[in-house]
């Protein structure tokens, strides 16, 4: 019954119109005038000041070397490479424990009571401990159990203390989401005749996906540079590779190498994620200036 | 002797303190369509939710066709898989299209396959004028639209039972009447309708019987003539004197 947004009959602006039109325009090109200029002046004033730091040379000589650089490229790269590795692995098994324990979360009645608060006490427990601490415990202690006749490798025991940590973090994301679909929802669905589970899966659980993906690809962003602390469990991966690499050539250039890379890799899920947030927001608010 | 769809014994529900529901009394026989007026909160809402067990009564008795539901060894979801349900504020699927709202419960609950769900799901759309907006997203629609969408989503599966909750009071006055016209028309086909509405011109036109609660109780019931031309009770006068007015 609404009619077709955009499509207006082309009619003469009024003179009022043309008046509004001209001072926007003014306006605009005065703050685009403003923005450039203060831009321009900040960035000279860093770049001025950076310069005439006393240690300024040797700094550049020790971090930013462009020889090095170029030298150190290929290790820190095939290092970086484990860490990609890591992170599509981890980031699935994180999707997939973290909505199993969501899920658990969500279960009623009592017989569920111990799932629940098993759940319920990883979540603590694993927000609650730093990442590096449950590294060590994994990496150094189950091996240390003498369990697995195998010498399983470094990357595998970040991958699994990544997992155990982000899981707890991404299933709060998820069970917001699954709390914020309306009630509604739930009881047309179950009127139809569905079962909890089905509910869940096919109504419930899409919507609430839809509510966190920006929450959920900001965790991923998080995760992302994270990978970068298998290297204390010995694993070579860039950041390992720049520290071997940095020791080679007594200089901290593969350190900026390794940063780079990571940088590089989160700009686009960060861009990603400005852009699906946008798009949510445009479709959710029609119209409107502020 | 046909067995009634719906029969109620002595239903009572509260919430807390709050009496909601007093010992109602209601049979409901295949074909016909019974309208439940009376104020808000004067019970209708609650009496819908309980007979499709999303709320659970305090003492009585529920049969449908001669199935007590009330009793706690009975499948819910198969109870509500057999009564349709359409609510106030429509409570279509947002992220499905129109056509996978309509056949949700034909695939999932009577796992029907989907092409074949789909052919059914269509022609349905198409009776009621929707077959058009069948691969749009409920966003789409106007709310009258909506509501007949979900008026066909609700008796996609051939529900013995149809239990509407007020379903124009969230609606533009020119959009009631395309979905009072489609709730006309399946009332014409035979089904079985318990319907809470404020629409006293509608209930008087299309309604076997007309069931007044007040308190939750029912104070009066009897055929639209009865009930609007003389009813007994002066609490039912009242009430029907506001919507004259």
């Amino acid at each position: 019954m609404t009619g077709a947004p955009g499509i207006l009959p082309s009619r003469a602006p009024s003179a009022v119109e043309l008046e509004r039109q001209a001072f926007r325009k003014r306006q605009g090109g005065k703050s685009v005038l403003i923005s450039l200029a203060s831009t321009l002046v900040v960035a000279a004033l860093v770049w001025v000041t950076l310069l005439n730091t006393p240690g300024w040379a040797a700094v550049q000589q020790t971090f930013f070397n462009g020889e090095v650089f170029v030298a150190s490229l290929p290790r820190v790269w095939e290092g970086f490479l484990l860490n990609l590795r890591v992170l599509a692995m981890a980031s699935v098994l994180v999707l997939l424990v973290a909505m199993l324990l969501a899920t658990i979360r969500t279960l009623r009645g009592p017989i569920w009571l111990p799932l629940r608060a098993f759940a319920a006490a990883y979540t603590d427990l694993f927000r609650g401990i730093p990442l590096i601490i449950v590294l060590y415990l994994v990496g150094f202690g189950i091996p240390g159990l003498g369990l697995i006749p195998v010498r399983v490798p470094a990357e595998v025991w970040g991958t699994i203390a990544l997992t155990l940590t982000y899981s707890a973090y991404v299933s709060e994301v998820f069970r917001a989401g699954i709390e914020a679909v309306h009630p509604s929802q739930r009881q047309a669905a179950r009127s139809l005749g569905l079962s909890h589970a089905k509910t869940m899966r096919l109504v419930v659980v899409p919507q609430a996906v839809r509510k966190v993906t920006p929450a959920l690809m900001n965790d991923f962003v998080a995760l992302q540079k994270d990978v970068g602390l298998i290297s204390i469990l010995g694993a070579v991966d860039a950041v390992r590779a720049a520290q071997i690499e940095t020791a080679r050539f007594f200089n901290f250039t593969p350190y900026v190498v390794a940063g780079l890379l990571f940088v590089l890799l989160a700009i686009p899920t960060i861009r990603l994620t400005d852009w699906y947030t946008a798009r949510v927001r445009a479709r959710e608010q029609v119209g409107g200036i502020v | 002797m046909t067995e009634p769809v719906l029969r109620l014994e002595g239903v009572s529900k509260s919430f807390d303190e709050h009496v909601v529901l007093d010992g109602i009394d209601l049979v409901v026989e295949p074909g016909e369509v019974v309208a439940l007026i009376g104020a808000s909160g004067s019970g209708k809402s609650t009496l819908l939710r309980t007979i499709n067990l999303l709320e659970r009564i305090d003492d009585g008795q529920i049969w449908l066709s001669g199935l007590d539901v009330s009793d706690p060894r009975v499948n819910a979801d198969a109870v509500r898989a057999r009564i349709g349900v359409v609510f106030q504020q429509y409570n279509l699927f947002p992220h499905m299209s129109v056509l996978e709202n309509v056949t949700l419960a034909m695939r999932h609950v009577q796992r029907m396959p989907r092409v074949k769900a789909d052919a059914e799901g269509m022609r349905l759309l198409e009776r009621v004028g929707l077959a058009a907006k069948a691969k749009d997203h409920p966003d789409r629609l106007s709310g009258g639209q909506q509501q007949r969408a979900a008026l066909v989503r609700a008796i996609a599966t051939g529900p013995e039972l149809l239990l509407l909750d007020e379903i124009t009071s969230a609606l533009d006055p020119e959009l009631v009447t395309e979905v009072l016209d489609l709730v006309r028309q399946l009332a014409a086909d035979g089904a079985t309708i318990v319907m809470a509405t404020h629409e006293m011109g509608f209930a008087r036109d299309v309604a076997h019987r007309v069931v007044f609660l007040d308190g939750g109780r029912i104070l009066e019931q009897g055929s639209p003539a009865e009930i609007f031309g003389a009813p007994r009770e002066p609490r039912t006068r009242e009430f029907l004197a506001r919507f004259r007015a």
